[in-house]
């Protein structure tokens, strides 16, 4: 700890004001308000789906798909336990607010996913493993696509156009792959080809000053247009350009052999590799290197940035461009990490749901990820319980966490603080 | 390090900002570059910083010609610059500010090695006395710390010349003292020192040599010894001035605005405003004095109905306006000046004519049902023009084109153009000249006379002293004191802006009374008893 002398006078601990007290009270109350809707939640948990299981009826959860592992609960009774930790934890929240309240309000939600899990599947069998690895394979382009926009953004770029280059280097990536018979050289196809619309949105954002949300548009719509175009004309004649095949999946020796975990992280292809690797590395970049403090320094006060000598426009330029080859990665996953060919639109507005993910994250790669997560468990379960039948149409449950967003983003529970110069222009002098 | 600009000239779009400068300052030299705003100096010295390229002439280091392209070169060549608008980034620490361009970084990733950068701080903060901590947010730190790191910021890079850019503009005054000494150590140390400012107090204390600037060239060079205030006020301004405004006695009516207990919140939910009663009467001013950012700002949003009020109430001439809108309190009789004349006062695309009705477009004369009467709207516009002096090429010209005091102007002319009960005004002449402001201090001084209710908001002591019958001097979201007649003095001011409370101020009267010796004011009453403290009379 640094000691501060005594003449920095305003620094100086004063007591609470009424004003502050205030405004303490008024955090208390919210905290207490939040343990009420715990409790609220547990009650109907044990009501709908505890009371809602037939007594006697089991739960099935597959833990993996090479072998027979699997867990089987009473239906019932799991959810009246699950619901009466719930009501523990909101009697507990609102008698004297817990600390880390995120933490608590995380568990509370999987709490409450997994009860549900139970009455949606009981009586039957649940791939548990299955479900989870399409959770990884969902969030992954997502994932990269927010990390696109978050390179972009720190450096003061507004980026909607991440759909559109993940559309393209979906496009890119995959003819060059079926041309040239090499995954390998489609990998770098898209990236590259990521990285060239970026340098356009660069061009017309930074030198040009073009309003940065028309710019994205525009490059989005491009997108589209010469995608369709390209697939219709030439994709449809020559069927043999649009076979690119995927990536194979590479079991990582021992961490793969490890029941249930194995199956679901280690157990994947390239691409969800690169992004173990590049969300924490960037991360790591952006907070601790030189490079991100220059990249952030940009995105908040470029004229701060300016007058010690950085170059401001050069820095965007950049971002903006290593944002589109992440943005070339996440769409060319899509056609070369899943699908293995191209589809009109296939992106279908995955780039917007990343930019949802990135603004989740606040701006932070590895908090982007947890988004990305969230927003594919959504997507997984609602298909897997679309197969399976339930009551409540799966549909609602695809909306979930787009509501979650929504209130995130209109600043409940902390508002997200964008870089202070996002999505402005810099002009120099 | 010698510092010579020779001949300087420099070139915008139909102006001269700059016109054949010549200025030198030597190490351990403190030069005081003072003109009013718009006179060029800003210019002038982002020539020297590398920021601009002059058009003519010869920046010399040392005696020798240097060539700066961008303020990387000039840092390089050991010119330092401290910004007016602070360059620091707020969510970021001291640490990494100061780094920020000049970054020790270890192995081939570049990870920033701060514990080298804070030793060097340290260090820094040791030698020169000025005492900040390297890992704290930017945006946590009161305003005179933050004007520390940006000093150290320059200091860090090894500046051999420092360039302060209004650096005392939102200092207190106990800060403004503590700033002379620390430019005054930095000049014992070798530094050599240009200090920007149109303030002529601080120029008379601190400077070595004075270069005065209007109309981008140099009119006047003078020493503090051989110059007075009030000569450099006419070398500035290019004719002889007065300082102080005349004022009639007020004589105060009925109570106008009455303020209960009134609390607000600024942007980040904070407390800003904090149970706050005071009262105008009609024919009166108050002033409420006090550094920006003591919540003089939501005080005035809160009254204008631009910002909800979080307790409290607010009622004018016995009407509650509490949460009365801008539109309705217009109806109501409430002229406002707001702080931010560009965000607020003016739609800048908008013609001057058009700004002159904007609370007013939709009434008759300017308005028959839904259309708008142009004929109306431009005859009404020429008499303002005229009436008001706006210096403007036609009625049509975009008012974001206008020169600040012409802006300001313009905006007068609307909100006086009927009758007001009461007037608040932030910051009125904030940025202006000398002609505008004395127009518009007569202005609200003829507003008080006809039985309007004025409060002023102004971070400048010298308004405050020419304008008030009342001070209330804000901090930290309270009144740290309310004068009245004879107590209201620049050294009682002064110390309440410093958050002193009212018995502390008068118990160091006596021992500052020399500051107050050069200040033309002469309302210093000799004797005082125990200041008002706190609300009304």
């Amino acid at each position: 700890m640094t000691t501060i002398p005594a003449n920095a006078s305003a620094d100086e601990i004063q007591a609470p004001t009424d004003g502050e007290v205030a405004l303490e009270a008024e955090e208390l109350r919210k905290a207490k308000r939040v343990g009420w809707i715990w409790i609220f939640v547990g009650v109907a948990i044990i009501w709908l789906f505890g009371f809602g299981s037939e007594a006697g009826v089991e739960t099935t959860f597959n833990l993996s798909l090479e072998s027979d592992l699997s867990i089987t609960l009473p239906s019932r009774i799991s959810c009246f336990v699950i619901g009466a930790i719930i009501v523990l934890l909101g009697i507990v929240q609102s008698m004297r607010p817990l600390p880390k309240r995120t933490i608590f309000t995380v568990l509370v939600v999987l709490l409450a996913v997994f009860a549900f899990l139970i009455w949606a599947t009981r009586d039957s069998s649940f791939s548990m493993v299955g479900m989870l690895q399409s959770t990884l394979i969902r969030a992954t382009p997502l994932a990269l696509g927010a990390l696109a926009g978050v390179l972009c953004e720190r450096s003061g770029v507004v980026n909607i156009a991440i759909e559109g280059m993940m559309l393209f280097a979906a496009f890119m990536g995959s003819f060059a792959a079926a041309a040239s018979g090499n995954l390998w050289i489609g990998f770098a196809v898209g990236v590259v080809s990521g990285g060239i619309l970026a340098y356009g949105h660069a061009g017309l954002s930074v030198t040009y000053k073009v309003d940065q949300i028309i710019s994205g548009t525009v490059i989005n719509f491009f997108a589209l247009g010469i995608t369709s175009y390209l697939a219709a004309q030439i994709l449809t004649k020559y069927p043999d350009l649009n076979r690119a095949g995927t990536f194979a999946r590479i079991k990582i020796p021992i961490l793969g052999d490890i029941p249930f975990i194995g199956e679901i992280l280690f157990d994947n292809n390239i691409y969800v590799y690169v992004a173990y690797f590049l969300l924490p590395f960037v991360t790591f970049m952006l907070f601790k290197s030189r490079w991100g403090l220059r990249v952030r320094s940009v995105g908040e006060l470029p004229k701060a940035a300016d007058t010690v000598g950085i170059n401001v426009y050069r820095t965007r330029y950049i971002s903006v461009i290593l944002g589109g080859g992440a943005a070339g990665l996440a769409g060319s996953f899509l056609s070369l990490g899943s699908v293995g060919s191209f589809q009109q639109n296939m992106t279908a507005g995955r780039g917007y749901i990343a930019l949802a993910a990135m603004i989740l994250g606040r701006w932070n790669p590895m908090g982007a990820l947890g988004a990305a997560l969230l927003f594919g468990f959504a997507e997984s379960l609602q298909s897997k319980l679309a197969i399976i039948g339930t009551p409540i149409p799966s549909e609602f449950l695809l909306m979930a966490p787009y509501i979650v967003t929504l209130f995130f983003v209109a600043g409940f529970g902390g508002r997200a603080q964008p870089p202070a110069a996002d999505g402005v222009p810099y002009e120099q002098g | 390090m010698k510092v010579e600009l020779r001949g300087i000239t420099k070139r915008f779009p139909g102006v001269i900002a700059n016109e054949d400068v010549n200025l030198s300052v030597n190490s351990g030299e403190v030069l005081a570059l003072l003109g009013e705003n718009g006179a060029g100096k800003s210019t002038l010295m982002n020539c020297l910083y590398g920021l601009y390229k002059p058009d003519e002439g010869a920046i010399l280091i040392n005696d020798q010609i240097v060539d700066f392209e961008t303020p990387g070169d000039a840092m390089a060549a050991g010119i330092g610059m401290v910004h007016q608008h602070f360059m620091l980034v707020p969510v970021f620490t001291v640490a990494e500010n100061l780094m920020l361009g000049n970054e020790s970084v270890n192995g081939p990733l570049g990870v920033l090695n701060l514990g080298d950068a804070r030793k060097r701080i340290n260090d820094l903060s040791d030698k020169y006395n000025l005492p900040v901590d390297p890992d704290a947010l930017v945006r946590d730190l009161p305003v005179g710390v933050e004007q520390r790191a940006e000093i150290l910021k320059a200091l860090y890079r090894d500046a051999d010349c420092l360039i302060l850019d209004e650096p005392t503009a939102v200092l207190t005054p106990d800060e403004i003292a503590e700033l002379e000494k620390v430019i005054r150590e930095l000049a014992d140390s070798g530094k050599s020192i240009i200090f920007i400012t149109h303030k002529l107090g601080e120029v008379m204390r601190i400077a070595d040599q004075i270069v005065v600037l209007r109309h981008g060239k140099v009119v006047g060079r003078t020493t503090p010894e051989d110059t007075t205030e009030l000569g450099l006020a006419s070398m500035m301004v290019g004719r002889d001035v007065q300082l102080v405004v005349d004022k009639p006695e007020a004589e105060p009516g009925a109570p106008m605005l009455e303020v209960r207990d009134l609390s607000v919140l600024d942007d980040r939910d904070a407390v800003a405003v904090e149970s706050l009663d005071f009262e105008i009467r009609a024919g009166e001013i108050l002033a409420v004095a006090g550094v920006q950012g003591n919540g003089q700002t939501e005080l005035v949003e809160a009254i204008t109905g631009m910002r909800p009020a979080l307790t409290g109430s607010i009622h004018l001439d016995g009407e509650d306006i509490t949460s009365a809108t801008p539109r309705e309190l217009w109806t109501r009789d409430l002229g406002h000046i707001p702080e931010d004349r560009q965000a607020d006062g003016l739609v800048e695309p908008f013609s001057v004519a058009d700004n002159l009705v904007l609370n007013t477009y939709n009434w008759k004369p300017f308005a028959k049902g839904i259309l708008r009467d142009s004929s109306e709207v431009r005859s009404h516009a020429n008499q303002l023009v005229e009436d008001f002096d706006v210096r403007t090429a036609s009625i049509d010209t975009h008012a974001g084109t206008l020169s600040g005091g012409n802006q300001q102007k313009v905006i007068v002319a609307r909100e006086f153009t009927h009758s007001s009960r009461l007037l608040v005004a932030a910051q009125p002449t904030r940025g202006l000249d000398v002609g505008s402001i004395q127009y518009i201090h007569g202005r609200i001084v003829a507003e008080r006379d006809s039985g309007a209710a004025v409060l002023i908001v102004s971070s400048e002591l010298d308004e405050v002293l020419a304008l008030a019958d009342r001070v209330a001097v804000m901090y930290e979201g309270r009144f740290s004191g309310m004068l009245e007649g004879d107590e209201i003095s620049r050294n009682r001011i002064g110390l309440l802006m410093a958050g002193r409370t009212g018995d502390s101020v008068d118990s160091q009267d006596g021992d500052s009374q020399e500051r107050d010796s050069q200040e033309t004011d002469t309302r210093e009453p000799p004797t005082q008893d125990p200041a008002a403290n706190g609300s009304t009379e």
